[in-house]
């Protein structure tokens, strides 16, 4: 390590993940509005031959906005608080500027592979897993790669302690890495049989143990990749930008623990009612309903750290859009255990219930909190003020509307649905046909496919506003301590 | 006593034993603040005053001995 007085953070790879962030967002996003709106309009699945169906979209719409935006949001972060937090710049190192630019460079090329393989129609069919093997051995790369970042730059920290949004990302990297290993084992078909596609595999389990293994993993992405990485920017900016401090450390590492202990059970509530042991059954749901706890214990811990300072919920758009996020995150995380329980699951499994609920978590909490980190980071980065707060102000609003009307729409459309799938005459038939829902939940359907629309204008206005700030806003003198300067 | 059953009562008692061990560590949290060991607060200060020339919260004893041994 060298003492240097002119030692300032190197943001390079942070900027490198910035860009990708806006790039697989407006990409992951706009397959999204269509794949919503070929749900309302089917003639939309037409418009490029195999290419533009919704069984082929899908996946790509998935994939690209949980590996390819929020990983992205994930790494930018990181790689820009890492250091901070640490007391330690990238630049101290040569080894981990040079292992930080590669995980950049093969996670960028491998995004742009797996995305283009799943257009074409390569996959393994595991919901969230779809990559083919040889796809699943350079993302095993990629994140050794995060983890020599993070337990490099650790190494030659100055701060002894790791401020808790580390632990957040430390879990994250060792949460996915267990998982994805687990639910990827597969045996390439290929080799054992000696015909067929080189890239065709199936998986290492088989039938129920198959399922159980797949949500694990399925439901801890949302964990590990939706949640963890998620609190950690949390409670990073928005301490950072009110300037008050967390309102108690010692919940913050409870809530740590608390999750880390419940989160990785709660997987087989995607299974209730199918082939798996009762007993297991019983304890997802269990579990899921005690999440609410560490989640909530967060989630309070951050507006507690807004006491006294509310006022700047009204000046600064950035806290705003924090604010709000953590009580998506709120209501995101008492949504899931109320579907979680058995008797609310009879209805809301399989139905849009579900789509609805993924959704304002996501797009209320994920992307905003992914928005405010990287607003936050802009000036810092580039030196330069935020280009407008007006924009910032209209696409806050725009980007809620477009969350509310999606949410809501869905929990209508989920409900209606799951009661007249269950709906008997008083002989015991059934009442209603599978097209007779289709033809209610038209006009549902609609209004999530304008909610995307808005959602993403207000997506492409945060792109704007970022270039803008990147390229052609005032220059700073000087980095602000607390909150981001905007014109 | 078939393998379900005894993973069922592994799941109950291991995650009796978590709950133990959870509930350790809030008791340990509080207590070591309350007899005065450590200040658990302090270190939301991190991320506040996070500049490359700031002092640590708590220095690294080994960044510390690297910078003395540069400074010789």
């Amino acid at each position: 390590m060298q003492s240097n007085a002119a030692l300032e953070y190197d943001y390079s790879v942070a900027k490198l993940f910035t860009y990708t962030a806006i790039l697989f967002g407006i990409l992951g996003m706009t397959i999204g509005t269509l794949i919503a709106s070929q749900m309302a309009f089917p003639e939309l699945n037409y418009l490029f031959g195999e290419y533009g169906t919704f069984s082929r979209l899908r996946p790509v719409h998935t994939t690209v906005v949980v590996y390819g935006f929020t990983l992205s949001g994930v790494w930018a972060t990181f790689y820009y608080l890492g250091q901070r937090v640490l007391k330690v710049s990238m630049a101290e190192s040569k080894f981990l500027m040079f292992i930080g630019k590669l995980h950049f460079w093969l996670y960028f090329v491998g995004a742009l592979v797996a995305t283009i393989s799943l257009l074409m129609g390569i996959t393994q069919a595991k919901e969230y897993a779809q990559y083919e093997w040889p796809i699943d051995i350079v993302i095993v790369i990629i994140w050794v790669l995060w983890g020599i970042s993070i337990f490099g730059i650790i190494g030659i920290r100055r701060e002894k302690s790791l401020y808790i949004s580390l632990w957040y990302y430390i879990a994250c990297f060792l949460g996915v890495a267990m998982l994805y290993l687990f639910n990827n084992m597969a045996v390439p078909t290929y080799f054992v049989s000696g015909m067929g596609s080189i890239l065709h595999s199936v998986s290492m389990y088989s039938g129920t143990n198959d399922a159980l293994v797949q949500w694990w993993w399925g439901h801890n992405a949302v964990a590990f990749v939706f949640t963890v990485p998620i609190v950690a920017m949390i409670y990073y900016f928005l301490p950072k930008e009110s300037g008050q401090a967390i309102y108690s450390y010692k919940l913050s590492l409870l809530s740590f623990w608390g999750l880390m202990f419940v989160y990785l059970w709660a997987g087989s509530h995607h299974l209730l009612y199918s082939t798996v042991p009762d007993w297991m059954q019983t304890m997802g749901s269990i579990f899921s309903v005690v999440l609410i706890l560490p989640s909530w214990g967060s989630a309070i811990n951050m507006l507690l750290t807004m006491k006294g300072e509310w006022n700047q919920l009204t000046e600064n758009p950035l806290i705003k859009f924090m604010v709000l996020a953590s009580t998506f995150y709120m209501l995101s995380t008492l949504e899931g255990p109320i579907q979680a329980i058995k008797s609310v699951n009879a209805i809301a499994h399989f139905t849009d219930w579900i789509p609805g609920h993924v959704h304002d978590g996501v797009l209320g909490w994920v992307v905003f909190m992914v928005m405010a980190g990287l607003f936050h980071m802009a000036p810092r980065m580039f030196k330069r003020e935020i280009y407008s707060k007006k924009l910032l102000e209209a696409q806050f609003w725009l980007q809620t509307t477009a969350v509310v009307l999606y949410f809501t729409s869905m929990w209508i459309a989920g409900i209606t649905q799951g009661m007249m799938w269950r709906a008997v005459d008083e002989y015991g038939n059934l009442m209603y046909s599978f097209i007779d829902t289709v033809a209610v939940l038209h006009p549902y359907y609609a209004i999530r496919a304008l909610s995307g629309v808005l959602y993403l204008v207000g997506f492409l206005m945060f792109a704007y506003n970022m270039i803008k700030t990147m390229s052609s806003s005032r220059e700073l003198t000087e980095e602000p301590q607390f909150r981001s300067p905007m014109a | 006593m078939d393998i379900r059953n005894i993973q069922g009562y592994a799941s109950f008692f291991m995650t009796i034993f978590l709950v133990i061990v959870l509930y350790g560590y809030i008791i340990h949290l509080y207590r070591s603040e309350k007899r005065g060991e450590r200040d658990y607060e302090k270190y939301g200060n991190i991320a506040l005053d996070d500049e490359i020339d700031s002092k640590p919260i708590e220095e690294n004893p080994k960044a510390m001995s690297e910078n003395e041994e540069q400074n010789k």
